[in-house]
């Protein structure tokens, strides 16, 4: 028994007890915090240390072999931190609401923290699939707009998600026959990566490979161009999905782009036509996605496009494959599920009190409620890179691991890329202070009140601003987690 | 005592029971249905216990008859779904004596038990005389079964599509028997897989006699292009009787698949690349036409019908899929693993649609809007039994798939992998509009929907299985391990 499979088990224990009659408020809570707890626990255990720890592993079939083995690395323990963060802000801010919001926030929560911390292919997709089905079902059934519209917005995720979902079955189906060595098919991660090691593939096929794993997992992070489904979702969300799902569970993809696809096939992202595809598609991210950003007209649209656009960033440091870009992708991943997750948020609470989010109907809102316009603006300020804030080391690291072979007067089309994408960071500034000055400072907008909410309430949100002051402040405190390469030579 | 006697004893208690019902007319329901189920019960208990070999069987029987893993995984798959299928007709008795002539039900309690009977024997066969006997067993109580709820025009509807298209087929079947006969001058399948890996044996004559026997059967397993009769006669039958047909009789028709593509398809086969191709292009159109027209069905019952015929598509597929150059993974028991775990879902869902019958509710999606208000748990086993058929992981129906796609992937079929592709993604939506008007709460205030504690114990079961099979499949591995030890050994 690992204390990893107690930190998954947990959560979705926790989901049964409540959809069985226990109280949901509690049993939600302190589940979530005896697993913040057991995650920090395993921080402080993992800290110093490099490759995969806690691994135990239970086999549950034997030919074709697969097992419910779970391992965590540097990587692994970074998402299940921010899992729980954003596990416990979420739960903590749900308000007056049916049992059904906390038993799907722990099923969200605990199928990331299953994706994340197992090490058999089989589990880490199974358990993304499970934490996709109550994100679906919320949205559907309890997002805030009409029902035919909400129902609509959640078919467009289902289908999205859904085919790419497949797609993703597919290219890992053909890593599991490509990798699995001797006579027996195996889903363990670390027996495909050995095999990877010893028998690699030729580079064209690698290229192949990874484009089909670039394309599921891509939809799942909302690459463009199949990132259509993600706005109008995270707009029509709950709020605690909107948190979830934003800042946690659409880490996935990218976290299964660097702990599967890179180190089984590390030549499969240089080889020229993928490269060039996947810039291509993450200046989309960018660059489209952040002029559609500038013109969004309400709060909760304002941030579930800048969701997707700064998704770019992260492909970014994916595309360039080198190690500080790889550990500056991981940390942005992190700092962008935290201040999203805060942003989301509070952006909830502000319509339960307002009932709307459109600027040119709000201002002013700092004279009222100074601690909330505090709060806010550490997501703000995050999202554009402040330094100070976590996002800032995770994207200066990704800028500068795309030069780390500079030479003068021969720029790479990864390092133009990184120059077209830097004016990503002005249009996230624009957006993001435009927002925070429409909404907080002028003139108070007539007819509408808000007050600061009262301090329990505060504290999910405080929590994870003082996350990202600390782990902007001191980014080798996640640094440290990561000592062992990302991609193995 | 042998596997024999089991079986013949089960033949005899339902002929028994239809003399008792005739002779005693006033004997209840309830009684005759717990006698067959105590019946099925005890031969499934006491299959356990007599011995497994082909030896123990009585001598007049073994030149036709053999036991191999094959055949007893089969034969307790018939009687687990046999007992299921009397105790739902037992729970749906009163909803479904309203539909049949002077309120009797004696018949479904007693045909089943000979259809019971006929698939076991099925899954033994040697040959092809001894398939076709027992297939027409089996078809022949199904056309009284299907057509049991006489007053209800669907039901009848139902019965005659099913006799005309059944009859239409058996004389298909026969007559690919024939030919097969005519190319290789025998019947067994030992004989023919020898026969066909003679270079000298006439290639177009076997063939054309292989491809009509397996047009016949793919009416019986509904592969595409034969599967038209399917809806009308899935959404007309007694639901218990759906779910025998989906079940009980789809494993059937794919137990005699199996024999004879293991004769067809054997080692040095003239004729197994041509078949081959053959089931991939049949599962592929299989996998496609019965998932794309489910997505737009309105009713449930209906849309269940659809998706059996896609899961036989995959199970077609994954017959195409002779035995891996690399890996120990055999189409025959990826075939067993995917019925095995198809049982409990499929089971699991007509028992929700009957208990929704027997509550008074109809079939369409827009009565199940709001389930989830009137019957939490119901909702949940039948979100379980959904999912599972939709095949999202960590349910049982997950891992089939799963050894379906790398069996084409590994084969390198991707033609009939992007089908199955497309039709596990239409599968998705098509389940989860239904999971969906479940759990969808406006304008939902009818009253609460009960049933009996025997029932929630049996669904609950069901889906726990379900779930347990998901994340452990290991109890299924004996099933997987292919053992051709067995297969050959006579």
């Amino acid at each position: 028994m690992s204390v990893l499979e107690l930190i998954i088990a947990l959560p979705l224990l926790a989901a049964l007890a409540v959809g069985l009659g226990a109280p949901a408020r509690a049993a939600s809570l302190g589940a979530t915090f005896i697993n913040l707890i057991l995650v920090l626990y395993t921080t402080v255990q993992y800290w110093g240390k490099t490759g995969l720890a806690f691994t135990y592993s239970r086999p549950i079939l034997e030919n074709p072999s697969l097992s419910f083995a779970v391992g965590a690395d540097g990587i692994s323990i970074i998402l299940a931190l921010l899992t729980t963060l954003v596990m416990l802000a979420a739960i903590w801010q749900i308000h007056d609401r049916p049992a059904i919001f906390y038993i799907s926030s722990l099923l969200i929560g605990g199928g990331a923290l299953g994706a994340f911390l197992t090490t058999d292919v089989f589990f880490i997709y199974a358990f993304h699939e499970l934490a996709l089905i109550p994100t679906f079902l919320m949205i559907a059934l309890h997002g805030r707009a009409e029902p035919a519209h909400r129902k609509a917005v959640a078919w467009k995720a289902t289908i999205y998600l859904g085919v790419g979902s497949l797609v993703l079955l597919a290219g890992l189906v053909w890593l599991v026959l490509e990798f699995s060595g001797g006579s027996k098919l195996t889903f363990d991660l670390e027996a495909l990566r050995n095999q990877a090691r010893l028998n690699p593939l030729p580079d064209a096929k690698q290229a192949q490979i990874f484009f089909v794993l670039l394309l599921g997992f891509g939809s799942l992070v909302s690459l463009f161009p199949f990132h259509s489904w993600a706005a109008p979702a995270y707009a029509t969300a709950p709020t605690p999905v909107a948190m979830l799902h934003s800042g946690v569970l659409k880490k996935f993809g990218l976290y299964g782009l660097i702990r599967i696809a890179l180190p089984l096939l590390p030549h499969g992202v240089h080889v020229e036509w993928v490269q060039n595809a996947l810039l291509l598609m993450l200046l989309g991210n960018i660059l489209v996605m952040g002029l559609v950003t500038i013109h969004a007209n309400r709060l909760d649209d304002t941030l579930a496009n800048s969701s997707v656009m700064h998704m770019g960033y992260i492909f970014l440091g994916i595309a360039a494959g080198t190690e500080i870009a790889l550990k500056g992708a991981v940390i942005l991943m992190f700092a962008h599920g935290i201040s999203i997750a805060l942003l989301f948020g509070l952006c909830g609470r502000m319509r339960n009190q307002l009932g709307t989010l459109e600027y040119n109907k709000l201002g002013g809102l700092a004279s009222h409620a100074p601690a909330f316009t505090v709060l806010f603006a550490f997501g703000t300020f995050a999202s554009i890179g402040l330094p100070g804030l976590t996002n800032f080391a995770g994207e200066v690291m990704i800028f500068l691991g795309n030069f780390t072979e500079f030479k003068a007067g021969a720029l790479t089309n990864l390092q133009w890329t990184v120059i077209v994408a830097l004016w990503g960071v002005v249009m996230s500034a624009v957006y993001m202070l435009r927002a925070y000055r429409g909404i907080f400072h002028g003139s108070p907008a007539t007819g509408l009140f808000m007050i600061d909410p009262a301090f329990s309430q505060r504290v999910p949100f405080i929590m994870l601003a003082a996350t990202l002051l600390v782990t902007g402040c001191c980014p080798w405190l996640l640094l440290n987690l990561m000592k062992s390469a990302v991609v193995l030579p | 005592m042998s596997v024999f006697t089991i079986e013949a004893g089960l033949a005899l208690l339902g002929l028994a029971l239809l003399l008792l019902e005739a002779f005693k007319p006033d004997i209840s329901r309830r009684t005759l249905g717990l006698t067959a189920i105590a019946g099925t019960t005890l031969a499934l208990v006491l299959f356990f216990f007599v011995p497994h070999d082909t030896a123990s069987l009585p001598g007049f029987i073994q030149p036709w008859h053999q036991l191999d893993s094959l055949a007893l995984f089969y034969k307790g798959f018939a009687l687990v779904i046999t007992i299921l299928v009397l105790w739902l007709t037992l729970e749906c008795a009163p909803y479904l004596t309203r539909f049949t002539v002077d309120g009797k039900l004696a018949e479904m309690f007693s045909l089943p038990l000979i259809v019971c009977a006929g698939m076991m024997w099925m899954a033994s066969a040697r040959d092809l005389v001894t398939v076709f006997v027992t297939l027409e067993l089996v078809t022949v109580s199904f056309y009284v079964l299907v057509a049991f709820a006489r007053k209800s025009a669907f039901s009848l509807e139902a019965g005659v599509k099913y006799l005309i298209l059944g009859a239409l087929s058996t004389g298909v079947l026969v007559y690919g028997i024939a030919w097969i006969y005519g190319a290789t001058g025998t019947m067994s399948f030992d004989g023919i897989a020898k026969a066909l890996a003679n270079p000298a044996t006439s290639k177009t004559t076997a063939l054309f006699g292989a491809a009509v026997l397996l047009c016949g059967l793919g009416f019986k397993v509904a592969a595409a292009p034969f599967h038209m009769w399917v809806p009308d006669v899935y959404q007309g039958a007694p639901t218990p009787v759906t779910a025998f047909l989906s079940v009980g009789s789809k494993a059937a028709g794919f137990v005699v698949l199996t024999r004879a593509l293991n004769a067809f398809m054997a080692e040095g086969s003239i004729i197994g690349s041509e078949i081959q191709a053959f089931l991939l292009v049949i599962g592929s159109l299989t996998v496609l036409l019965g998932s794309l027209p489910a997505m737009f069905q309105t009713s449930v019952k209906r849309l269940l019908a659809y998706s059996s015929i896609s899961h036989a598509g995959y199970l077609l597929l994954a017959l195409a899929c002779r035995e891996s150059a690399r890996f120990d993974l055999s189409s025959s028991s990826v075939v067993a693993f995917y019925l095995a775990t198809y049982l409990p879902m499929t089971v699991l869902g007509f028992l929700g649609l009957g208990l929704m019958r027997a509550n008074g509710l109809g079939e369409d999606i827009k009565d199940f809007t709001g389930l989830a208000k009137r019957n939490p748990l119901l909702a949940l086993l039948m979100t379980i039994s959904f999912a599972s058929l939709a095949g999202l992981p960590l349910t049982a129906g997950f891992l089939g798939k799963l050894f379906v796609f790398l069996g084409l992937a590994d084969h390198g079929y991707w033609g009939a992998l992007i089908c199955a592709i497309i039709a596990a993604a239409a599968g998705f939506y098509y389940y989860f509009k239904t999971i969906l008007a479940m759990y969808t709460t406006e304008g939902t205030d009818v009253p609460s929907l009960t049933f009996s504690g025997l029932a929630k114990a049996v669904a609950g079961a069901l889906a726990l299985i379900i779930l347990i099979l998901g994340v452990y499949p290991k109890p299924l591995q004996k099933v997987l391990t292919p053992d051709r030890a067995a297969v050959v050994a006579k």
